[in-house]
C-alpha cells in the first residue's frame, strides 16, 4: 500500500496471520525453542500456609476482587487493604518477554506484582477457586484515546468510570455501563468472559484516563465504588487512605526522579 | 469448546442437527464478520452459547445488537452463537484476530465441535486483498466460492444459476508456466487452512477486499 508520501509499505493485515507464517514449515530446533519458551511461560501460584486447605480442596470465596494496574491495584492498596485487617495468602509467579513477577511479598507500587490478599475477620473474601456463591469485581484502566464517542472530547472529564457486568449480575453499577461501540479487551476482558461463560456474577469497572502512570486524580476516580456493596464494608477510614495515597506517590516518584 | 446459555435442569443443550453453520473467517477488511453481523441483526436472531477459546484475543462489550434499552446492557464476548431453529441456521461469530500461533488449535476446535454437533453444511465468508487480482479477475463480480466436492451435486447447480465464480487456482510459481495450480487466498486468515483441513460439507463465499484506499 502506498502511503501519503508515496513510500510503498506492508499494510497490517486484520486476518491476523502473515503469509510467512502460514507458509514457513516450523523446524524441530523452532519447535523445541517454542515449546521451551511455553514452558517458561507458565504461571505459578504460590500459596502461604495462612490459605489454608490442601492443594486438592478447593478454598471457599464470596467476594472476588481483581484490580489490573497500577492505578487500580493502589486504589485498593490506599482505600481497602492493609496490614492489620487482611493477610496475603498467595503470589503470582510469572515470566514472559515483556513483564515478570518475583515471589516476593514485599513490593512497590512500581514494581510488577500479583498478590493474593484475604479479609482475615471474613476469610471467604479474596482469591477464589470454588465458582458457586462468588461474585467478583474488576478494576481497570485504559487510555481515554481508545473512548468512542459521539460527543465532542472537549465536554468529556475525564478520568471517568464505566462499568459492564455479566448477565447474573443483579446489583447496582457505580457508574453508566460502557457504551457501544466501545470494548475492554486483554486481562480485564479475559476475566469477565470466563464470568459471562460460567454463570458468576461479576462487574468490571473500566477507569478511561490520560495519564498513564501512577496518579492521585485516576485512583481517586475509583471512589465512587466505595459505596457499592461489595466494597462499603470494606472500606478503610477516609484519611488514612489519603495518607497512604501520598506515601505512595512520594516512593514512585523518587523512583521516577532522575536527577540528584 | 461450546457452552450453551442456558445450563438450567430443564433446559437440553441445543440440537444443531441437520443445520447450516455460517461463520466467518477474520480476514482482510473484517467483510466475513461484518456481513455475519448483519445476518444476525436482520433475522433477530438468539444467542445460544459461547465459543469459549485461548486462541482469541479476549475482547468483551455490550450487546451489538440492541434494539432497545433493556437489551442493550447484555454482556457479548469474543466468539458467540446464535441460531435460528425455523430456518435451520446456526451462525458464529468471531470478533477479534487468532493470538499468535493459536490458529491450528483453533481450527482443530472448530471442526471437532462440527463434528460432534451433526451440523450439515458449513458456509464460511471471507475475503482477500483486492490487488492480489489478475486482469481478468478485475472484470466482473469480486464475489467467489469454493465447494468440497460431496456438495458440487447439491449446490453446483445454484451455484450456476445465480452466475457466480468459482475461485480460481493460480500458480504455485508465478511466471513459470508448467507449475502446480493451487489455491491462494491472501489476507483471507485461516480460510485455506479449513478449507483444506475440513472433511466435507463446506462452502467458501469470498469477497476481493479493497484493503486500504
Amino acid at each position: 500500500m502506498a502511503t501519503f508520501f508515496g513510500e510503498v509499505v506492508v499494510a497490517p493485515s486484520r486476518a491476523g496471520l502473515d503469509e510467512e507464517e502460514e507458509a514457513r514449515e516450523e523446524t524441530p530446533e523452532d519447535r523445541e525453542i517454542r515449546r521451551e519458551i511455553e514452558k517458561k511461560r507458565e504461571i505459578d501460584v504460590l500459596w502461604t500456609g495462612q490459605a489454608g486447605g490442601c492443594a486438592e480442596e478447593p478454598l471457599v470465596c464470596s467476594r472476588f476482587i481483581v484490580a489490573i494496574g497500577r492505578n487500580a491495584a493502589a486504589f485498593l492498596s490506599s482505600f481497602i487493604l492493609d496490614s492489620v485487617c487482611w493477610e496475603v495468602v498467595g503470589v503470582v509467579k510469572l515470566w514472559n518477554e515483556w513483564c515478570r513477577t518475583s515471589s516476593t511479598t514485599n513490593v512497590l507500587p512500581t514494581d510488577s506484582f500479583c498478590l493474593f490478599y484475604r479479609l482475615i475477620s471474613d476469610p471467604t473474601v479474596f482469591g477464589s477457586m470454588q465458582k458457586k456463591g462468588l461474585q467478583v469485581t474488576i478494576l481497570s484502566t485504559c487510555p481515554v484515546a481508545d473512548y468512542k464517542t459521539q460527543e465532542s472530547t472537549l465536554t468529556l472529564v475525564s478520568p471517568f468510570l464505566r462499568a459492564l457486568k455479566t448477565k447474573e449480575f443483579q446489583e447496582e453499577v457505580c457508574c453508566p455501563l460502557l457504551e457501544q461501540p466501545n470494548i475492554v479487551r486483554d486481562l480485564p476482558a479475559a476475566v469477565l468472559s470466563y464470568c459471562q461463560v460460567w454463570q458468576i456474577p461479576a462487574v468490571l469497572y473500566q477507569c478511561y484516563t490520560d495519564v498513564i502512570k501512577l496518579d492521585t486524580v485516576t485512583i481517586e476516580a475509583f471512589k465512587p465504588l466505595l459505596s457499592s456493596k461489595v466494597l462499603k464494608s470494606l472500606a478503610k477510614d477516609a484519611s488514612e487512605s489519603t495518607k497512604i495515597l501520598k506515601k505512595f506517590l512520594t516512593t514512585s516518584e523518587t523512583h521516577n526522579n532522575i536527577y540528584i | 469448546m461450546f457452552i450453551p446459555c442456558d445450563r438450567g435442569g430443564d433446559s437440553a443443550a441445543p440440537d444443531f442437527k441437520g443445520f447450516t453453520l455460517l461463520m466467518p473467517a477474520v480476514s482482510v477488511g473484517n467483510v466475513g464478520q461484518l456481513a455475519i453481523d448483519l445476518v444476525i441483526s436482520t433475522l433477530d436472531m438468539t444467542k445460544v452459547g459461547y465459543f469459549y477459546t485461548d486462541c482469541l484475543v479476549p475482547m468483551v462489550g455490550n450487546n451489538p445488537y440492541a434494539t432497545a434499552e433493556e437489551n442493550s446492557t447484555e454482556l457479548s464476548i469474543n466468539a458467540e452463537v446464535y441460531s435460528l431453529p425455523s430456518k435451520k441456521l446456526v451462525v458464529l461469530q468471531i470478533r477479534s484476530p487468532f493470538i499468535k500461533n493459536k490458529y491450528r488449535p483453533f481450527c482443530e476446535t472448530l471442526l471437532s465441535w462440527v463434528k460432534s454437533s451433526k451440523c450439515a453444511r458449513v458456509v464460511l465468508l471471507s475475503s482477500s486483498h483486492a490487488y492480489q487480482r489478475d486482469d481478468e479477475q478485475l472484470l466482473g463480480t469480486p464475489l467467489r466460492y469454493l465447494l468440497t466436492p460431496d456438495l458440487e451435486k447439491a449446490v453446483g447447480g445454484r451455484m450456476k444459476e445465480l452466475n457466480w465464480k468459482e475461485m480460481e487456482k493460480v500458480a504455485a510459481y508465478p511466471g513459470i508456466s508448467n507449475t502446480d495450480k493451487v489455491l491462494h487466498i491472501p489476507g483471507g486468515g485461516i480460510t485455506k487452512l479449513l478449507f483444506t483441513e475440513s472433511p466435507d460439507g463446506f462452502i467458501l463465499a469470498l469477497g476481493h477486499q479493497e484493503y486500504a484506499k
